[in-house]
């Protein structure tokens, strides 16, 4: 390829390099938003299904069976287009956020009660011998281990969820997908903008692979 | 023994579904005791065990400690509160089978925990009191060790030292040796008669009856869901009245173990 060419490839990039870097970071945002989100429903979630109160344990189940049940697009329209029918309207960003939050809730959920089940019943029996409360023994003892155990697990889930935040370029939400898609438009060039989209988002899961290769490292050092 | 008993149990009960553990348990433990249970397993001495921090919460009878009074009864109004459980188990430590020490925590740390974050005490002075009880079991420089670092032998006498750090006014062993390398079990045992002998109460099922004889001093045997001997080592061990317990004796000390070997060749032995 001659340097002319690669010259001019770059030529027609670089006007969309700020947009691009702009789009980038609401990724990020929508991601970490989300993914928060997604923690709060997850626990609240696992510690529901675990629950005494069985109308707790199936609302939990209904919520996991659903998520999981229908592709998470439905569930953004019907949270963004659907809900203002109802009197609730949102803007894109929140209705995305809260879309993706709660559709990877579910999935925290499952993962959060497998790491739970994972912990020998011996652990909790040892602090609750000691006198601890409930909400000790979950916070320092019992979670600290979830947490190693599922981290491989919740790993994936941050990765999915960065790479959802590209449905969210169907309710409006300019993030990286639509982004791209509104140059094509103009450009005409499908093939060098989607790799880069592609590249980019390739950029963003492999950061999180590695940061959480780092913590399993960390963790291992009290194996 | 005269005076108050430090905890009495009566008609104490429990059973997993149809099936009843515990058939009426009445016990009396004078503070300095040591008490040894023994008796085959499924005979519900664990059970019983675990039923005095509530582990396990009984189906029926009483029991008095320090000033709790709890009604297992159902529908008895003096059933254990949450509270009341979590104020019962910071005085009576319980040390299990499967050492259970937490895996994320250092050694120091998890003898530190409860002191701290159950009882209130001060950090420092807490690290402090861990360390000097760490120290005379030979396990100072191990403070900073991750429990998955340490022996068989050495997690469980970091567990026994977690549960004294609380300053228990009685102590709960559960076969805590049945777990252990045969090399490693006398150290455990040799902490245990150390604390037996600085007058620590202690409540110990075990399967070891050479030390239930040499530290304890009283015998419980449990079978079938009741107690059917208590007294000194001496009389339960030496001049057990039952059967049951002569036959569970000799079982545990292999003393027939040559007589029941089969009489036909295992390994197919030329005739």
């Amino acid at each position: 390829m001659r340097i002319d060419t690669i010259a001019s490839w770059w030529e027609g990039f670089a006007p969309y390099v700020p947009g691009f870097a702009a789009a980038s970071g609401l990724v990020l945002v929508l991601s970490v938003l989300a993914i928060v989100v997604s923690w709060i429903c997850g626990l609240v979630a696992a510690l529901a299904k675990t629950s005494r109160f069985s109308a707790l344990r199936r609302a939990s189940e209904f919520y996991i069976w659903f998520i999981r049940g229908t592709p998470t697009l439905i569930q953004i329209f019907i949270i963004y287009f659907g809900l203002p029918q109802m009197g609730l309207r949102l803007s894109p960003f929140v209705a995305g956020v809260i879309a993706l939050g709660v559709n990877g809730g579910a999935y925290v959920a499952e993962i959060v009660r497998a790491g739970l089940s994972a912990i020998p019943k011996g652990q909790m029996e040892s602090a609750q011998a000691l006198g601890m409360s409930r909400w000790h023994m979950m916070s320092r003892i019992i979670l600290p281990q979830v947490f190693r155990v599922i981290l491989p697990p919740v790993t994936n889930e941050a990765i999915t969820m960065v790479k959802n935040t590209s449905l969210l370029s169907t309710i409006t939400v300019v993030e990286l997908t639509l982004y791209s898609q509104t140059i094509i438009a103009t450009t005409f060039r499908p093939f060098e903008f989607y790799i880069a989209t592609a590249l980019i988002y390739l950029v963003m899961t492999s950061l999180i692979s590695q940061a959480a290769g780092h913590l399993e490292r960390h963790y291992a050092r009290s194996l | 023994m005269a005076g108050e008993p430090l905890i009495r149990i009566r008609d104490l009960r429990k059973r997993f579904g149809a099936h009843e553990v515990l058939k009426g348990v009445s016990l009396d433990v004078h503070a300095g005791e040591v008490v040894s249970v023994i008796g085959a397993s499924g005979s519900g001495k664990s059970t019983f065990l675990r039923c005095v921090n509530v582990l396990e919460r009984p189906n029926g009878g009483t029991m008095d400690f320090e000033g709790f009074h709890f009604d297992y009864e159902e529908g008895a109004r003096r059933q254990p509160t949450a509270a009341q459980l979590r104020d019962l188990r910071a005085r009576i430590g319980m040390v299990f089978q499967s050492y259970n020490l937490w895996p994320h925590l250092t050694v120091l740390e998890n003898v530190v925990e409860a002191p701290i974050r159950v009882k209130g005490e001060r950090p420092a002075e807490a690290r402090e009191k861990a360390e000097a009880l760490l120290a005379r079991i030979g396990l100072a420089e191990k403070r900073h060790a991750y429990p998955s670092k340490l022996s068989g032998g050495q997690q469980q006498r970091v567990a026994i030292v977690r549960a004294l750090a609380m300053q228990p006014r009685l102590m709960l062993f559960d076969e805590v040796t049945s777990a252990l390398d045969p090399e490693l079990v006398g150290e455990v045992l040799g902490l245990m008669a150390n604390l037996a002998s600085e007058g620590m109460t202690m409540l110990l099922v075990t399967h070891e009856i050479g030390f239930a004889r040499e530290v304890s001093n009283r015998v419980i045997f449990f079978d079938q869901g009741v107690i059917a001997e208590d007294g000194s080592p001496g009389d339960v061990l030496r001049q057990p009245s039952s059967e049951r317990l002569k036959q569970f004796l000799r079982r545990v000390l292999h003393e027939d173990a040559y007589h029941a070997a089969p009489a036909a060749p295992l390994l197919g032995g030329r005739t």
